[in-house]
């Protein structure tokens, strides 16, 4: 759509979208400020916060009270794993219910969808048992399954929208070219899906890494990813906002190095293969 | 050997009945073109005998064994589609190559005859290159070229020209039937492009609404067509169809008569009427004359030199050896 715009006009939209951006990130900027400053300056004004002298005595601190790499292993661990895994399960799924779909696909991917509706909270408890009796609690690979199943429904969800994306005459053209199902999937739909699955890859790890619920209930040291590490550094009374900043630069940095290096699929991934 | 048998063969997506129950035989080495308007039932027809799509009932026989619940990769039957349908993340050669990698061919031969189908289909120096790459008559060159390496019992074809633009058609239409007289192997070509069917064909088989009007090689069915939809169908420009009077003189319901079979003459001639449009190609004249008493101006093809415009009085002689008459039923009648 072509539009006349005035230099003036055009100015202002760029200075607003700005004055957006920034709002969003001002509490990222701002916790990373706070953990370069003493527990003392932290409490502080806003101003008292930005006047006052900068150092690391936090990141030192919280460096030797708890063993951040456990903590970043966990968390590396649990998401790619959980990510992984559903990938496993979910590539089939949404071939199947891009490219033969039955009467009910539709009222199933709604199913899956609605699941994404229920308080988790409402299932805690069950799950909790499950956990305790099958001796999963506090452990990686039961954090892992819990994650994989929660994302589940995304994750088929995104690969659906990019399956029905690819035409389905290549897939008959594999068929005919001698292809069996398992050639099929492997050596013409993956390999054609690649920029979906990789965005469905990435933004499912951000979203395990993030996910704090799940894992603050069922964790509580060997298995605890970090934002279990981050929790641990909010106390009901004593001066703690230096060090839960630091532990939470520290727990945020990996994934918004991720998140900036792979941002072309990330927009894609969020577009959830609106434009072709 | 490619020689596929259809036996009482239907199909119905839900409570719509496509193909009604239908014979068919494909010899083996013919090249066969289905051929009818759009939503006749072809190309689900092609694809019942590619084994994308399941029969409803009845039995598809392929070299004398039941092939109707057999899957696609297993009735060694290539298909070249409308889309051409190329892998897009392979290079040519891996296009090529892919049959033969399914069926486990060693390197040294899958190498050895992707060469010799890049030669045959000019793509030798092309073959390091992506589909994407590629224009449209290359692309369907690689679709062929993935066809033959395979050495199929047959092949189909699906509208295979009809993203091509006309001059390009024309010739991958030769390319194809160069082709089919070389490999001699069975083809089965779906178009809604009448004169592919006419030029490519040993044996045309005219559908309309799942049903076969006729079989027959291109001339039987231009000579005699056994119908007036197969008439208007087949030959270009189509048949004039008179019906009422003219035809009752001729003890018929309705009267056919090509526009190659008319002679035009400014003086005299059995019919009388005015010219309507008048195309000049050069080699031809085709006057649009009209006719006290039609309501569809007549088509008339005469010499190129012929001179008579927009408004002239026209009289048409047919000739009389070369008249079809069908009866109120719209068949053709002795």
């Amino acid at each position: 759509m072509a539009r006349a715009v005035t230099p003036t006009r055009r100015n202002l939209t760029t200075a607003a979208a700005w004055l957006v951006g920034f709002l969003i990130f001002f509490p990222i900027l701002w916790i990373v400020i706070l953990s370069f400053k003493t527990e003392g300056d932290a409490i502080g004004t806003p101003w008292h916060v930005l006047t006052s002298g900068w150092t690391t005595e936090a990141y030192a601190t919280v460096q030797s009270r708890s063993d951040y790499f456990l903590h970043f292993g966990n968390s590396v661990f649990i998401s790619v794993g959980s990510t992984v895994l559903g990938l496993i399960i979910a590539i089939p799924a949404a071939w199947a219910m891009a490219f033969v779909p039955g009467k009910r696909t539709k009222d199933v991917l709604m199913w899956m969808l609605s699941t994404k509706m229920m308080p988790a909270a409402g299932v805690l408890v069950p799950i909790y048992l499950m956990f305790k009796n099958a001796g999963l609690l506090d452990s990686r690979v039961g954090l892992t399954v819990v994650l994989m199943l929660i994302d589940l429904p995304i994750i088929v969800w995104m690969l659906y929208t990019y399956f029905k994306e690819i035409p389905g005459e290549i897939l008959e053209a594999s068929r005919m070219d001698g292809a069996t199902l398992r050639d099929e999937i492997l050596y013409v739909l993956t390999p054609m899906a690649i920029p979906g699955i990789a965005s469905t890859l990435l933004l499912n790890i951000i979203l395990a890494w993030n996910e704090a619920f799940w894992t603050l209930q069922l964790t509580t040291v060997d298995a605890a990813p970090l934002t279990q590490f981050i929790a641990s550094y909010s106390s009901p009374e004593g001066l703690f906002y230096a060090k839960l900043s630091a532990a939470s630069t520290m727990a945020i940095a990996p994934i918004l190095i991720l998140g900036w290096f792979s941002q072309k699929q990330l927009v894609r991934g969020l577009t959830f293969g609106a434009v072709k | 050997m490619g020689r596929i048998i259809l036996n009482k063969v239907t199909k119905s997506f839900g409570e719509v009945n496509v193909i009604p129950p239908l014979d068919l035989e494909i010899n083996d080495g013919e090249f066969v073109v289905f051929v009818g308007p759009s939503g006749c039932g072809k190309s689900t027809l092609l694809r019942l005998i590619a084994g994308l799509e399941d029969v409803s009932s009845g039995m598809i026989e392929i070299d004398g064994t039941d092939a109707t619940m057999v899957p696609p990769a297993k009735r060694r039957l290539a298909m070249v589609f409308q889309s051409y349908a190329l892998y897009p993340h392979m290079s040519v050669r891996k296009n090529i190559a892919f049959p033969l990698r399914m069926a486990k061919l060693d390197q040294a031969e899958q190498n050895r005859r992707v060469e010799e189908a890049a030669r045959v289909l000019n793509l030798a120096d092309y073959l390091d290159r992506r589909p994407g790459q590629l224009s449209g008559g290359q692309r369907q060159r690689v679709a062929i070229g993935r066809a033959i390496v395979r050495e199929p019992a047959a092949f189909l074809f699906d509208e295979p020209l009809s993203n091509l633009d006309a001059a390009l058609r024309v010739g991958m239409r030769l390319e194809i039937s160069e082709l089919h007289s070389r490999l001699a192997t069975t083809m089965i070509y779906v178009t809604h492009d009448q004169v592919e069917a006419m030029t490519m064909a040993d044996k045309i088989v005219v559908l309309r609404a799942g049903n076969i009007e006729q079989v027959g090689s291109p001339l039987e069915l231009y000579r005699t067509p056994r119908n007036l939809f197969v008439a208007g169908f087949i030959g270009s420009p189509k048949m004039n169809l008179l019906s009422g009077a003219e035809a009752a003189k001729h003890n018929a319901h309705t009267i056919g008569v090509r526009p190659e079979h008319i002679t035009a003459s400014p003086s005299e001639g059995t019919w009388k009427g005015t010219v309507g449009v008048a195309e000049h190609l050069g080699s031809d004249t085709f006057f649009h004359v009209h006719m006290e008493g039609n309501d569809e101006p007549m088509t008339v093809r005469a010499g190129g030199e012929v001179d008579m415009h927009h408004g002239d009085a026209i009289y048409l002689t047919p000739e009389q050896q070369h008249m079809h008459r069908f009866d109120a039923n719209g068949l053709r009648m002795a």
